[in-house]
């Protein structure tokens, strides 16, 4: 598997990185993804690849322009009328990608400019008046040709969505530079300027020592596919409450405190209560655990913490309605030294001691241990999984007493135990296109339950079928639809669904009084009618046993 | 003079029907895909070179055929056939009757491949056009520029050992894509559909270069390296494993969108497309200088009111031709599969 060499990649200025982008979209493996980016990496100029690992992990430049302005630019250039601009949006399900399409052929043979040039004149251009930005962009657009346009579109727009996970470039950069993959993890991670961060500063062991804010990768969990007791011996297993919150780390260094999510997102600011740790966890703390929403030490629905998340600034009544404490199950830096590499038991008695310490202080302290449960068999453990949604908690952790702290998804010492979803039958009455992957094709739908001789909307649902019942779905959309309002089509409501869910709330955005935690359809009911659905009734039943 | 009725497209002064969906008396046939022909009607008029498809598809039946610009009288009515470039035989259908004259364009495309007969604008007052990529972000790359993608695509797989199968319709893209192939290799193959069709075409006296039939005796050693052209059917069905190590590549216009070629699921695809992209549809729709234009098939809502925008009487037509042309490729398709499951597998 060494001659991975594409020979049709180039590496070279914007084209490579085009080119770059257009076989990581097309590839189907993962194999082919690493070999594509590895390649890249061994071959592009070091400022394009810095660029590269950024955008990948999340990192693009601030938006210098928005949709509308793009949107209108191209109206401009092309002579189409809005509604046909809107009506190919809707097709592509891609703005970037809309506009690539549209232009028409380049005319301009401009000279090749590298990724990190265009990236650059976006930066400056940040500052820049509107007609200065309407030149840029639009004399960019008519020297690149249709794939390019497209990833210059994107580097505007935001999100590549094109399949590369964090542990698929983490590999490819591993196999190019000759380093450990969760030492690279670790490198990429947290606040670094791309603009101004060197390529062999990122990877060198030199340059790491400067950010006190980095958070180590975190260790994730597969679902337990089989019987617990294909685990062996309970004793070797520790079981605690899996919460349904936002995986996240505390850092305390240099007398600074640090907050990131599992998105790797840096979100100190919109937890204030984390606040007074600052000053009362010991530097050289790094605290892994769940942040969610609770009074005292009892957990509140999802639901609660969702109304602030969006929010850039928290208001009073937010903190009041919606307080945010910390669910901490595990210690990855003690006293500035990095313990992954101790056992589970040994990081959860240090842990515990710094939560303790931390409630000596007398103060209100929005940090709780996340309890362990105490059980001797499988069978009993079963029996207290079964409380779960009345604690919270969406079922239960596993994770082997001797476990070290690993990176990434790794199988074999953590599992998450989650109780079966919740479920209703219901009908779809609304249809629209989907986006990326599934545009032009009718896959968000909205469901309706029965209340009386009405039907009543209560949820959306994007997943949960195949890409053949899809195309049979769509399929009934376009033959059945009642009414078209923008790209929503009504449809007839005829094709019955089973609706899983993880949780309910009440809620007054919906018709029904509800709102849904993680909605999906399980499976597709073709043998109900639609009068045999569930009721309004029926949710609201759930909504008193589940939604408090 | 053209009525859209709940059989199909028909013409009252000449008692006939164009590509009825249901059996009729008497049936004009513009191609030989199975959303425009379809089984069960009395008699078929077509073009010379669709009859050998018909037969192959439809089986014995009362065939007449004529060539391009020769017209045929039908109780008053003078019906022509002339090229549409969609594929080999498609055939627009000109009617006159009391110096009115419609044209039913079938599907069609404006770019030439060299083997579909290049597409005649006819002058008419009515115009009934297909739509299938009806919008703007359909504009095709020209032909020979996705020809060395395939090319080039063929090559990469031959470094790295692969077999190279190519998803296309059985009847007209199957044909059209030898063109890029050939360009690489000889060693091709093709699935039983594709080839039934290629072997009908051959004796028909089309020029196309030989290919061999894959078959359960065919040896994994010759398959190395070689092109297979399949269905698109085929694509996930275990018949794929014989050809292992291979990459798939897809053929059609739905390519065009990111989206739709990663929802696909190959590893390539390429927008080459037998339908008129946008450019293409107003050129023709243009050409014929009719006022009047009933649009169907496709993006039908914002074809027509972009005509009507433009200050043509436009109306949009429901029929049953080509909902979504994959759908109807897939249904057939997998038709002509399972008729070929024993051996096959």
């Amino acid at each position: 598997m060494s001659s991975s060499t594409e020979i049709s990649l180039t590496t070279n200025g914007f084209t490579g990185f085009a080119s770059l982008v257009q076989v990581l979209g097309t590839s189907t493996g993962t194999n082919e993804k690493t070999d594509a980016l590895s390649y890249y990496f061994t071959h592009a100029a070091d400022e394009d690849k810095v660029w590269v690992i950024a955008i990948f992990s999340g990192r693009r430049p601030k938006r210098v322009v928005n949709s509308t302005l793009l949107q209108n630019w191209c109206a401009e250039i092309t002579g189409l009328p809005v509604w046909l601009f809107e009506e190919c949006y809707h097709t592509v399900g891609d703005l970037g990608e809309t506009i690539a399409l549209l232009l028409p052929e380049p005319d301009i043979q401009g000279q090749q400019k590298s990724l990190s040039w265009y990236i650059d004149a976006l930066i400056r251009l940040s500052k820049a008046e509107e007609p200065e930005k309407k030149q840029f962009i639009t004399d960019t657009w008519r020297h690149l040709n249709r794939e390019e346009r497209f990833v210059f579109n994107k580097l505007i727009t935001g999100g590549f969505r094109i399949g590369v996970s964090q542990k698929v470039m983490v590999n490819a950069l591993s196999k190019t530079v000759q380093m450990d993959a969760p030492v690279i993890a670790h490198r990429i991670s947290g606040n670094w300027d791309p603009g101004t961060t060197k390529f062999s500063e990122l990877l060198n062991n030199e340059g790491a020592a400067a950010d006190h804010s980095k958070p180590y990768p975190f260790y994730l969990a597969y679902a337990l596919d089989k019987e617990p007791a294909a685990l062996g011996d309970p004793q070797e297993w520790q079981a605690e409450w899996k919460w349904d919150g936002i995986r996240g780390q505390i850092i305390k260094r240099n007398r600074q405190l640090f907050v990131w999510s599992r998105g790797e997102e840096l979100m100190t600011d919109k937890f204030p209560e984390y606040q007074v740790l600052e000053n009362l966890l010991p530097d050289g703390t790094v605290l892994d655990g769940e942040i969610l929403p609770g009074r005292g030490d009892t957990p509140l629905p999802f639901s609660v913490l969702q109304t602030r998340i969006g929010r850039k600034n928290v208001s009073k009544k937010q903190l009041q309605e919606a307080p945010v404490v910390f669910y901490a199950y595990d210690l990855l830096e003690y006293d500035g030294v990095d313990i992954r590499d101790q056992p589970l038991e040994t990081r959860r008695k240090l842990l515990e001691q710094i939560v303790n310490d931390l409630s000596a202080s007398g103060r209100a302290i929005p940090v709780f241990i996340s309890p362990v449960i105490s059980f001797k068999t499988w069978e009993a453990l079963a029996a207290i999984r079964e409380r779960s949604r009345e604690l919270g908690a969406e079922g239960l952790m596993l994770k082997r007493i001797q476990s070290a702290y690993q990176v990434g998804r790794k199988i074999g010492d953590w599992w998450k135990w989650k109780m079966d979803a919740l479920t209703i039958d219901a009908v779809m009455v609304y249809a629209q296109k989907g986006h990326g992957r599934r545009s032009n094709l009718y896959t968000d739908y909205t469901f309706a339950v029965q209340d009386g001789d009405k039907l009543v909307t209560f949820t959306k649902a994007y997943s949960g079928l195949t890409d053949k019942e899809f195309a049979q779905v769509d399929a009934f959309v376009k033959r059945n639809s009642l009414e078209k309002f923008g790209p929503v089509r009504t449809v007839k409501p005829e094709l019955v669904f089973e609706i899983a869910f993880e949780g309910i709330a009440a809620s007054n955005r919906h018709k029904s009084g509800v709102a849904l935690r993680f909605p999906r359809i399980s499976r597709w009911r073709k043998d109900k009618t639609p009068g045999e659905i569930n009721t309004l009734a029926d949710l609201k039943q759930l909504l008193d046993v589940y939604g408090k | 003079m053209i009525r859209f009725t709940d059989k199909g497209l028909y013409c009252p002064a000449g008692n006939f029907y164009i590509d009825p969906w249901q059996p009729v008396e008497r049936a004009v046939i513009t191609h030989a895909h199975s959303d425009h022909a379809r089984a069960g009607s009395a008699s078929y008029l077509c073009h010379h070179l669709t009859l050998p498809l018909l037969q192959l598809r439809l089986g014995n039946n009362h065939y007449q055929s004529v060539g391009w610009n020769e017209p045929v009288f039908i109780n008053g009515v003078r019906l022509s056939l002339h090229p549409a470039g969609h594929i080999i035989g498609s055939s627009q259908v000109r009617l006159e009757h009391n110096g009115e004259v419609w044209v039913f364009s079938g599907d069609y495309k404006t770019e030439h491949d060299g083997l579909s007969g290049a597409f005649e604008p006819v002058r008419c007052h009515t115009f009934i056009t297909e739509s299938t990529f009806g919008l703007p972000i359909y504009t095709w790359k020209p032909q020979q520029v996705i020809y060395d993608d395939i090319s080039n695509w063929i090559r990469n797989n031959q470094s790295h050992q692969k077999t190279s199968v190519l998803i296309a319709y059985s009847l007209g893209k199957a044909q059209r894509i030898l063109e890029a192939v050939s360009a690489v290799t000889g060693n091709i193959y093709a699935h039983g559909a594709v080839y039934n069709v290629h072997e009908t075409l051959q004796q028909a006296g089309i020029p196309l270069p030989d290919i061999r039939r894959v078959t359960p005796e065919t040896p994994r050693e010759q398959l190395k390296g070689s092109v297979v052209i399949a269905p698109p059917g085929a694509a996930e069905s275990p018949w794929m494993k014989k050809f292992t190590p291979y990459a798939v590549g897809v053929c059609s216009g739905w390519m065009q969108v990111r989206g739709h070629a990663r929802r696909s699921n190959v590893d390539a695809g390429f927008a080459l497309s037998d339908h008129a992209d946008w450019p293409g549809l107003l050129q023709a729709i243009n050409a014929t200088g009719a006022q009047k234009v009933f649009v169907t098939h496709g993006f039908q809502s914002a074809l027509s009111r972009y005509l009507n925008e433009q200050g043509l009487e436009a109306a949009e037509v429901k029929t049953e031709y080509g909902n979504d042309e994959e759908i109807t490729e897939l249904k057939e398709e997998n038709g002509i599969i399972s008729e070929q499951a024993p051996e096959t597998t």
